[in-house]
């Protein structure tokens, strides 16, 4: 069972869903399947009722922090400029353009079968972006190990699963305000001297005591 | 008295003592632990009271599951900071003379979680602690050890005069500020008053190069 014969099957069973392979170039190959959120819950169900799928076990869910960033790509460009005799002359020039990729977070959901023995099937989920739209549908209705791990992703990312029944911080205590597991949060400051510091702890110290360390 | 004559009277079956040899040989032979632990080092305070170690010859085996009852707060484990008020409010709720002992790297100083958002980096940040026993986790040998160290320093103690034990001391507190959760950290992250930062030792120029 690979992805690309998985991907018609479910476009088949869950008419108008949009999904899309995304590759893991590494050595273990574990490509994911990104699905849309509108069709997050026909799917699921889909997988795990599916008599030749039966994806019954739901064994990690997990998020992923993407920043907004930059993606540079070589494009060739044909350009006017000054030839060696002074005469303007049109050259192909290469130039970067850069695209910025706005942010957004992910929930990664890793699949498989107890009852026909095969897995992992790994699906994404991506929010519209970091701040407001960080909506996406919970799938404990149809898998209830992910009660714990979405509330868990909710605590650590911030990532708001509607329909969850007990939607609460898990690791954090309530009043907490940051998202520790999302790249751009700031630690609090408790810093406290260590004889052995080096790197980011280094960093700190000389942070707090300046030209006297 | 003197020593000597003790020791001679002693050989002569008679037995001389003083009330605050009494008193103190009371406090160290029955030291009942609080029940409870939070992470590995509970496992290993668990194998210190079964049989192989038996704790309980140090009079030590009692091990109270009410905070009232108890004699000594063994903080075995990684303190989160989630985890850290409950912590401190039960070792609010013992009455004094109260002891503890931070057992293992996390309870002294955060351990391999130090630089980590959610632990608390040693309760000696909130509680005063009699004994520190390192070790990720300490053996049980190690936690005997500190138990009996904690024996020496009550059979040591003098009940009058400035040194005297802080429950014989009126103007010493008995409770400690319990701390509450804030938006980002715990609310205060330290009690000035029980710890403070420990002094900075010389970095070498080449560390910060």
């Amino acid at each position: 069972m690979t992805l690309e014969t998985l991907q018609p099957e479910i476009e088949a069973g869950v008419p108008g869903c949009r999904l899309e392979i995304v590759p893991n170039p590494s050595p273990s190959a574990q490509h994911s399947l990104l699905i849309d959120a509108e069709h997050a819950l026909p799917i699921a169900k889909f997988l795990r009722d599916a008599p030749h799928l039966r994806l019954d076990y739901l064994s990690n869910v997990t998020g992923i922090d993407w920043p907004a960033r930059e993606v540079g790509e070589k494009v060739k460009v044909k350009k006017t400029v000054d030839g060696p005799d002074g005469k303007p002359v049109e050259q192909e020039v290469e130039e970067v353009q850069k695209t910025l990729i706005p942010g957004y977070l992910e929930a990664v959901y890793h699949l498989y079968s107890m009852e026909l023995k095969h897995g992992p099937v790994i699906l994404r989920m991506r929010t519209e972006d970091r701040d407001q739209g960080v909506h996406l549908p919970s799938l404990n209705s149809v898998w209830r190990s992910a009660d714990f791990q979405e509330r868990e992703i909710f605590d650590l990312f911030g990532i708001v699963f509607d329909g969850h029944p007990d939607l609460r911080r898990l690791l954090m205590w309530e009043g907490f305000e940051d998202y520790p597991m999302r790249r751009d949060y700031v630690e609090p400051d408790d810093y406290e001297y260590e004889p052995t510091a080096h790197d980011e702890v280094l960093r700190k110290t000389l942070q707090h005591h300046g030209e006297t360390a | 008295m003197d020593e000597a004559l003790k020791t001679e009277l002693s050989r002569q079956g008679i037995v001389a003592t003083t009330l605050q040899d009494l008193y103190n040989w009371g406090r160290r032979s029955s030291l009942w632990p609080l029940n409870f632990g939070l992470a590995c080092c509970a496992i290993e305070m668990i194998a210190t009271t079964m049989a192989r170690y038996d704790m309980a010859r140090f009079g030590a085996e009692v091990f109270r599951p009410s905070p009232r009852q108890a004699d000594l707060m063994i903080v075995a484990g990684t303190i989160t900071k989630k985890m850290a008020p409950q912590v401190v409010r039960l070792y609010n709720q013992m009455p004094e003379p109260k002891y503890v002992i931070s057992m293992g790297a996390c309870a002294i100083s955060g351990g391999p979680f130090k630089q980590g958002y959610n632990v608390l980096k040693g309760i000696d940040r909130y509680i005063p602690v009699d004994i520190y026993i390192p070790g990720c986790p300490p053996r049980p040998e190690a936690l005997i050890d500190g138990l009996m160290a904690l024996q020496r320093k009550i059979d040591a103690q003098q009940l009058t005069g400035p040194t005297r034990p802080r429950h014989l001391n009126a103007d010493e507190p008995s409770e400690f500020i319990v701390p509450s959760f804030g938006a980002h950290d715990l609310e205060p992250s330290q009690n000035p008053g029980v710890w403070q930062a420990p002094p900075l030792v010389n970095i070498s120029p080449a560390a910060k190069g």
